[in-house]
Parts: structure tokens; sequence; C-alpha cells
């Protein structure tokens, strides 16, 4: 088999193990929609603040779909010595890591899909103004907080500690990067520390894709911040990656 | 020695202030059934990772099949299996389909059934691994090794936490890998299984070969062979390394005198006895260097 036709086959073997993880599925899949659900239910339909919130669960979920989700599954696959049985097998590291990869750019997706989507049917939402915007904003984020989850995996002792680890970074990251409300109304301190984080700047760019129809010349500067982000969980992973 | 499936000269791995693996050499020729005998810490898994191509040797040479494993070449992983310690599996997925993905990735793969069928699982085929008892999955782990028809089999520590009877199955699996004509490269901790599998075994300690060759020729430097007789109501021992010199001399006193060499024995050290003494001595590790 060729490199490309073993990377289709590790990611439908990947599909296949998504969905036969119900837990993992509903915490990258399950857990930002019912967020959204219910935070926009108590705002009701038509009301302002649904576009902040509709742009930033889809920021939210694509943190959660690659981010947290590298971060476990690197862990555990380390963990369980799958990682170590990958290396010693003829699956080119190429295939195996492009299926590996591919499984959570599709959930990026799917989910931002989902989002904008029952933002649009059942609040109301627009639907997005400028849809190349809404790839490029949702690639970017998805390179950068994938890298950065596979970073994060190498500090990880076991799996036991990786849900610690990751909601210290999910949860206040989500808190101050303006999903649920606008991030103009936090402290400064907070509000500087979330402008140098990735989240943010993804959300922004995702809100002039979907809300405000600012394009991707006007938030150039969010999406670099964005990509040097993923540049760096690209070094850190490389340099630090464990296989045992 | 053109035909040799591993050939290991001079082997050394530090990790950091510590060596272990201390100038190892021997080789393993094809089809033969190799056993690294050592208690834990000895550097035998160490030993067998630089040649699975998981760690990189600080000095020396090593050749698998020809080619140098740290490089791991795909060639290379493609005629060698690896069976893990532990693990390494999907517990949502069954047994068939670890294995059937584990194929694909070979260029002439065996069939993933008669594969599973090899190992004993075929009962056990659908059910999800993470349902499986651990002998089952020890069981998976040798599938996974032999799906892509290897010729060389590394197998570290197969039988360790077994039962006697799954010990026995397991065995009887690393025969049937013998009659394949596979090559085995076996790791182990355990006498009877080295003295019971391998055609050759090295002994390891500290980082270094003690003794190696048969399990039934090995034997230390310094036990040799053992003469014993029944003189006077009790038994007299001699150790010797030559025992046709030390024969010729008891037996010529004993026609001289007229008497029988009552009870005479010629034994060779078992391998037990001979793993013992080089086991468990404490000299320090630099007297025992060849």
């Amino acid at each position: 088999m060729s490199a490309s036709s073993l990377a289709w086959a590790q990611f439908r073997l990947e599909r296949k193990l998504f969905w036969r993880n119900p837990s993992a599925a509903f915490f990258s899949f399950g857990l930002p929609l019912l967020i959204l659900l219910l935070t926009a239910s108590v705002y009701g339909s038509g009301n302002d603040n649904l576009d902040i919130l509709i742009p930033g669960v889809a920021g939210m979920s694509i943190m959660a779909t690659t981010f947290n989700a590298m971060a476990f599954n690197v862990t555990f696959r380390r963990e369980q010595g799958l990682l170590k049985r990958a290396l010693a097998t003829p699956m080119p590291l190429a295939s195996y890591f492009a299926g590996f990869l591919g499984n959570a750019v599709v959930n990026a997706f799917v989910q931002v899909g989902i989002v904008v989507a029952i933002g649009h049917f059942v609040f109301g939402v627009d639907l997005p103004h400028d849809w190349l915007e809404l790839v490029v904003f949702t690639a970017v984020g998805v390179f950068a907080f994938g890298s950065l989850g596979i970073a994060l995996s190498q500090a990880i002792p076991n799996f036991d500690a990786a849900a610690a680890y990751v909601n210290i970074v999910f949860l206040p990251a989500i808190f101050i990067s303006g999903v649920f409300y606008s991030s103009t109304s936090l402290p400064a301190v907070l509000n500087a520390i979330a402008e140098a984080l990735p989240l943010k700047h993804v959300v922004e760019g995702l809100h002039g894709a979907i809300v405000s129809g600012s394009g991707l010349i006007d938030n150039a500067g969010s999406l670099l911040v964005v990509a040097l982000w993923g540049v760096v969980g690209i070094f850190l992973s490389v340099r630090s990656f464990r296989w045992e | 020695m053109s035909d040799a499936a591993i050939q290991v000269s001079d082997l050394h791995k530090s990790y950091g202030p510590v060596e272990a693996v201390r100038g190892v050499s021997f080789s393993v020729g094809r089809g033969e059934v190799f056993g690294l005998l050592g208690p834990n810490g000895a550097g035998k898994t160490t030993t067998v990772e630089i040649l699975e191509g998981y760690r990189e040797r600080t000095a020396g040479e090593v050749s698998v099949l020809g080619h140098d494993p740290q490089r791991r070449d795909r060639d290379l992983q493609e005629r060698v299996g690896v069976v893990l310690q532990s693990g390494g599996f999907h517990p949502q997925l069954t047994a068939r389909e670890a294995v059937d993905h584990a194929a694909r990735a070979y260029p002439h793969p065996r069939d993933a059934a008669e594969t599973i069928s090899l190992v004993g699982l075929e009962d056990s085929a659908d059910v999800r691994i993470k349902r499986m008892s651990g002998g089952q999955q020890r069981r998976l782990d040798l599938a996974m090794a032999l799906v892509g028809d290897p010729e060389l089999i590394f197998l570290d520590e197969p039988t360790t936490g077994f039962d006697p009877a799954a010990r026995r199955t397991a065995w009887a699996a690393v025969r049937a890998l013998k009659e394949l004509g596979k090559t085995v490269l076996l790791t182990t901790h355990y006498l009877d299984e080295a003295q019971s599998l391998a055609d050759r075994v090295a002994i390891i300690k500290d980082g270094r070969i003690v003794a190696q060759g048969p399990p039934s020729e090995l034997s230390p430097d310094s036990a040799g062979y053992k003469v014993s007789y029944v003189a006077g109501g009790s038994r007299v021992e001699h150790q010797t390394d030559d025992p046709t010199d030390l024969l010729h001399r008891l037996t010529g006193d004993a026609l001289a005198r007229g008497e029988r060499l009552e009870g005479l024995e010629v034994a060779r050290p078992s391998l037990e006895e001979v793993y013992l003494e080089l086991t468990a001595s404490a000299e320090d590790p630099a007297e025992e260097a060849p």
C-alpha cells in the first residue's frame, strides 16, 4: 500500500476509534454544543449577545476538538504503548500522523459547521458573511491548537493527570477569551493575557467572518498571532516528543 | 558469518553516566532461537531495544538482517516482528480489526484470520480488546508481530506474569515459529524458558555477556566438569576443566590399588547452577571481562 492509502486507512480507523469512545466524543463534540444551547437559551433568540456567543463557541469548539483532544489522545497513546508500536511497524510515521491529525481537523470543521448552523437556524444569527475567512481562521486555529495540544501532552506525566492539565489551560482560556461575553468587560490584566493567547484571536476572526463582516485583511494581526502560536506548538512538540 | 540474522559486536549503551550495556557481542543465525538470559536490569531490554530500532547505541556495531536498525528503514521493519512487553492496542478495537489494520502496512502479509488462529485467539477475534484478558492481549501482541510474516521476531519477556498453562501455550507458539523457519530473539529471566526454547543462550549480567552457547553446553569458566565417586563411605568431588586427564589418573590409581571407583559420576553443571553462579557473584564487574 502506498503512503497515502495507508494514511487514508489510518484516518478511517481514527474515525472508528473516535465514535467508539463515547466520553471523548462527548467532551469534544457534545459539551460545546450543550454549553451553546444552554447559554443561548438564556439570551433568547435575536439577542445581541448571540453575536458574541456563536463565534465564541465556534472558537471554543476548535480548541476542544484539537487542543484538548490531542493532549488526551497523545498522552493515552504514549501510555498504552501505541506510539511505541507505531515506531516499530512499517506504517510510515507520516501516514500515521496524517490519519491521526486528519481526524481532529475533520472534527473541528464539522463542529464549527454545526455551531454556525445552530446559530442560524435555531437562534437567528446571520449566516457567515465571509466563508473564506471562516475556513481560514478554523484552519489556522486547528493548526495552532493541535500543535499546542501535542506540546502539552509532552508535559503530562500520565493519562490520569491529563484532565487536570488540559482543564487548567482550557477553562481559564474560554472565560477570558470572549467566548461567552465581550472581552472588553474584562479587567485589563486578564484582557492583556487573553490578547497574548491564541483563542481570543481565533474568536475575533470567526466573529469577523460570521457577524461583523470585517475581513481577513482587518484581522490579519489576529491571524498572525494564531499562526505564531502554531509555530511555537510545532517547535515544542518536535523538540520534546516522547514516544513512550 | 554472512548468514547471521543478527550480528552485534562490542555494543555499548550509556544513559548519562550509567552504562547499561558495556561491550556485548553475539550473533544469531537465521532460523535460530536465541535466548538472552539475565536478571532484571542486566541490560537485556536495552540490548533488544537497540536491535528493534528504539534506541541509539553509544558505540559498537549492530546489524539486523543486513540493516542498521537505528535508521529504522521501512524495508527492515517489513521483515521484523516486535512483541512488546505490554500493550500497544486501542482498547476499543477488536482483535480482528487491530490485526487487519496492522497487516495493511506489509507487502506480503499473512491472512489476518489465519494469524489470529495461529495464536489461538479465533474464539475472541471479535471481542473488544479492552474486554480481553491479559493473556489474550499478549497473544494478540504476538499476532500483531506475525501478521507481516516477518523473518525475524523479537520476543521481550514473552511469558512474564503468565500462569503455567499460558506459559506452555506461549512456548508452543515459539516452537511453531521455529518450525516455520523464523529467527527468534527471546529475552527472559526464566531459566527453564531459555533451556526449553533456545538453541543458544547468552547470559547477560551488568551489561556484559558472561557466558554463551547451547544451554546444555554452557559452563562458567571456573566450574567445568564435576567428577565424583564414593570412597570410604563418603562422596569425593573434583572440579576440573579437563575430565579426560582426571579420569585417567583416578581410574589408573584405582586399578593400581585393585579397587573400584564406586558410584563414579561425571556431570556438567546444569544451566541453573551456571546461571546462579554467574549472576549471583558480587565481584567487581571489571574482573569478569572476558
